[in-house]
């Protein structure tokens, strides 16, 4: 197989894949907002740091207000933002249009038509929630297609190696939502916002809830949003049968092994894979050391800046996997 | 209303399938009868069938003017064209004649230029040669062979006579038009295939494969042979990816390629690097090496012209090749087919007025209103004059072209191309058609049966290219014998 078209079909599955999650991310930070007291007020902004784009954010305008309205948008429709939504599913469709032979017609008949409902559709704050549940479904039903109609050759291989990274970096960021309203809200300045005096946006998004996180009466009904905003909510009862709490959720998102959003489950299939492939000791390497990472961490003491910085060095690993890969496969 | 062939009229052109006089020729016997069996309905249903069946099938073709959307559907008229087997038999034996000739003379100006130096064909012609390449002399390609893919556009007169108006020796597109072309027509009326003798065309892909197999400098190894593409943005990107997926070969593109310190190339693969040894390239000469031949081309691979002239791989087209593709080389074909051959040509050129030839070239200048002048080196009809369709200023434009730089022009009259019934809206109206037959040149010389029939779907046009508002048509070699 070339490598030109092993990238291309690897970057096509992540950008389908980017598109679907920064959906389930928009989902999940509106869910959380409207769980939560009138009075807080952490709001939007902490989405452009999770997603890593506030330099491309505020560089045109240092003053751009963060509110709803503009980080939808950016997040959504805006096509100079390379992991919006809109770029994604143009990229991935460029992607493939160069490599259409190597997926069924269907799928490329598919990811056009997603392509151009989302650029016909820029969603009103009504609509918002009907365009992002036909993103989430039309990137599933591509997933679909090739896990009906694909051969399991190598391409179908970097398929999933796309997609699996992808989803296992996006299911961190989703996360990450989680830990900045956390933080925020226990009343220090939130480890992802950034110093007041570099930006001037943050004042107002930093205000202390004085309220201890265990006598949160908000806390499993907002756990229970990022479960659902994962489509994870009833494969964690059947799993863990106890009632919905940080520790337990945090725990099967990361280290559960069967669920295929969560952490722990994307890195086997990433194995899975690599093993079909040949020269694949670097990579497999490089998966197995993150793996290790991953179940050593006591994942559900973890509190605060202790777990916004142990979801950052997995994504730093989940970046090196991606060198692995490319350098392996993409270069030569 | 249905179809009624005596109302059918191409009055002042030769019809491909009736005849003026006596109706629907022979061999369009069993297919006239069968479209006037059908009701209106029933016809454009087939229609319609053929529309779904090229839109499923996802035959495009690019305009290169259309910016965001590149890909149409294919035009294409559901009404063959016919062709009897005994009249394609004699083309079949005039175009491997000519193809034949044509080789020996591309390896004949690379090497010893006996023609030039025995007088039949001038110098001069060759010096102004832009297709020449200079940095192909003395290179011998397996077989002796430059155009192992030619595509000759076959015309026919008012006459009913068949000429040859030009081959194309770079790269020949419109084959895999060819072949689909019949697998639609298969889809709209089976049944007709059933009861007649039509001759397939469906083994191109694999006569292909073996001659390009053929050319590999490391024979008795299973070969590794890639179509090389420009890529999608390319017109005929279709046909690329298309005929790769058929050969069930690599579409690779210039990046996709390196030339190692050892003079062989190799494609990157996930596997890491792959030898290759046959290149179906169909990028243009000067774009295929930026070290030999435009240093700013980023289509090619550096260091490709290098393990070619080592032998470490083979190229279809040799580069160069279209040294014999240039319409002015064209009006020596006969001559050529005489020196090499010693056989007159089976299928004449179309009359040619050399305006390099002073007494051509004022013929031509006081007639450019019923000639056609055709730049040397232009394909796909552009930079073209039909002098009975163009304006003054056109011909006072073209006559101080002419003027600058005769080499570059020569002319042949206005030919009363050849119709074809096709349908439009809801009636059989006549449409003028050419013909591009493909002829494969390797350790023996194949021609495909019967070829891409292009039609001028605008009513009077004689501009057959799909650029241009062009279309084309299924083309059926008909045995007739016994009929």
């Amino acid at each position: 197989m070339l490598s030109r078209v092993a990238q291309n079909v690897y970057w096509m599955a992540r950008q389908i894949e980017r598109a679907e999650d920064t959906a389930r991310l928009i989902n999940v930070n509106s869910n959380l907002l409207l769980d939560l007291p009138r009075n807080t007020t952490f709001g939007w902004l902490p989405l452009i740091f999770i997603v890593g784009a506030e330099k491309l954010f505020f560089e045109k305008d240092p003053n751009r207000l963060a509110d709803q309205s503009n980080v939808v948008k950016f997040l959504i429709s805006d096509r100079d933002h390379p992991s919006s939504i809109i770029s994604s599913l143009a990229a991935a469709r460029e992607n493939l249009r160069t490599t259409r032979d190597t997926v069924p017609p269907e799928a490329w008949e598919q990811i056009n038509a997603l392509y151009i409902y989302a650029r016909d559709h820029v969603p009103t704050r009504r609509g918002r929630f009907e365009f992002l549940r036909r993103v989430i479904q039309g990137a599933q039903q591509i997933n679909g297609l090739l896990a009906g109609a694909m051969s399991r050759t190598a391409a179908y291989d970097f398929v999933r190696l796309g997609r699996y990274l992808e989803r296992a970096d996006m299911t961190t960021r989703i996360l990450d939502v989680r830990s900045a309203n956390l933080l925020a809200r226990a009343g220090r300045p939130a480890a992802v916002t950034p110093d007041p005096s570099d930006s001037g946006q943050t004042q107002t998004q930093t205000q202390a809830i004085p309220e201890p996180e265990e006598q949160d009466p908000f806390e499993s009904i907002q756990w229970m949003s990022v479960l659902k905003s994962l489509s994870a909510y009833q494969m964690y009862r059947q799993q863990v049968r106890l009632r919905v709490g940080g520790p337990d959720v945090l725990k099967f998102l990361l280290q559960d092994e069967c669920f295929p959003r969560a952490v722990a489950c994307c890195l086997k299939q990433l194995e899975i894979c690599l093993r079909e492939l040949p020269r694949n000791t670097v990579p497999l390497a490089g998966v197995s050391a993150l793996k290790q990472r991953l179940n050593a961490a006591a994942a559900p003491t973890l509190v605060h800046e202790e777990l916004h910085e142990f979801i950052d060095q997995l994504q730093i690993g989940l970046g090196d996997v991606h060198d692995q890969i490319a350098a392996t496969y993409f270069m030569h | 209303m249905t179809i009624e062939w005596q109302q059918y009229a191409s009055t002042g052109f030769y019809d491909e399938l009736i005849d003026g006089a006596t109706g629907p020729r022979p061999a369009a016997r069993t297919l006239c009868e069968y479209l006037a069996s059908l009701s209106d309905e029933e016809l454009q249903e087939r229609k319609t069938a053929a529309e779904l069946a090229i839109l499923v099938m996802g035959i495009t073709f690019t305009v290169y003017t259309e910016g965001g959307s590149i890909d149409r559907a294919w035009p294409f008229d559901i009404v063959p064209r016919i062709i009897p087997k005994y009249e394609w038999d004699r083309a079949e034996a005039g175009l491997k004649q000519r193809v034949q000739a044509l080789n020996l003379f591309v390896d004949d100006l690379y090497h010893d230029q006996r023609i030039i130096k025995d007088g039949v064909f001038p110098a001069a012609v060759l010096a102004q040669s832009v297709n020449f390449r200079p940095q192909c002399v003395g290179i011998n390609p397996r077989h002796g062979v430059w155009a192992h893919i030619c595509g000759s556009d076959l015309v026919r007169d008012q006459d009913g006579t068949l000429y040859v108006l030009e081959d194309n020796l770079r790269v020949p597109s419109g084959v895999s038009y060819m072949l689909e072309n019949r697998v639609v027509t298969k889809r709209v009326f089976p049944e007709l295939f059933e009861h007649q003798r039509i001759q397939p065309v469906d083994d191109y892909a694999l006569r292909l494969y073996d001659m390009l197999a053929a050319l590999s400098p490391r024979p008795g190894n299973h070969p590794t042979v890639v179509v090389l593409t420009p890529g999608i943005y390319n017109s005929a990107y279709f046909e690329h990816s298309y005929l790769a997926q058929q050969m069930g070969v690599e579409l690779v593109e210039g990046s996709d390629l390196e030339v190692d310190d050892d003079d062989c190339v190799y494609m990157r693969t996930i596997e890491g690097l792959e030898r290759v040894d046959v290149i179906y390239r169909r990028i243009d000469d000067l774009f295929m090496d930026p070290e030999v031949f435009r240093p700013d081309s980023a289509l090619g691979v550096p260091g490709l012209m290098r393990a070619w002239r080592k032998g470490k791989v083979a190229l279809a087209n040799a580069p160069g090749a279209g040294v014999a593709d240039d319409k002015v080389v064209y009006a020596f074909v006969p001559d050529i087919i005489k020196y090499y051959l010693d056989q007159d040509p089976l299928i004449p050129n179309v009359p040619s007025y050399l305006c390099m030839r002073e007494k051509d070239r004022e013929y031509v200048l006081a007639h450019l209103k019923e000639l056609v002048v055709k730049p040397a080196n232009e394909s796909g009809g552009y930079g073209m004059l039909v002098g009975p369709h163009a304006t003054p200023a056109e011909h006072k434009r073209f006559a101080e072209l002419i003027q600058k730089d005769p080499r570059n022009y020569m002319a042949q009259p206005t030919l009363a191309l050849s119709t074809s019934p096709t349908l439009c809206d809801d009636r059989m109206e006549p449409r003028h058609v050419d013909l591009r037959p493909f002829i494969l040149s390797g350790p023996n010389i194949h021609v495909t049966t019967g070829g891409l029939t292009r039609v001028a779907l605008k009513k009077g046009s004689l501009v057959v290219n799909s650029s241009q508002g062009g279309g084309s048509k299924d083309t059926w070699i008909v045995d007739t014998e016994g009929l």
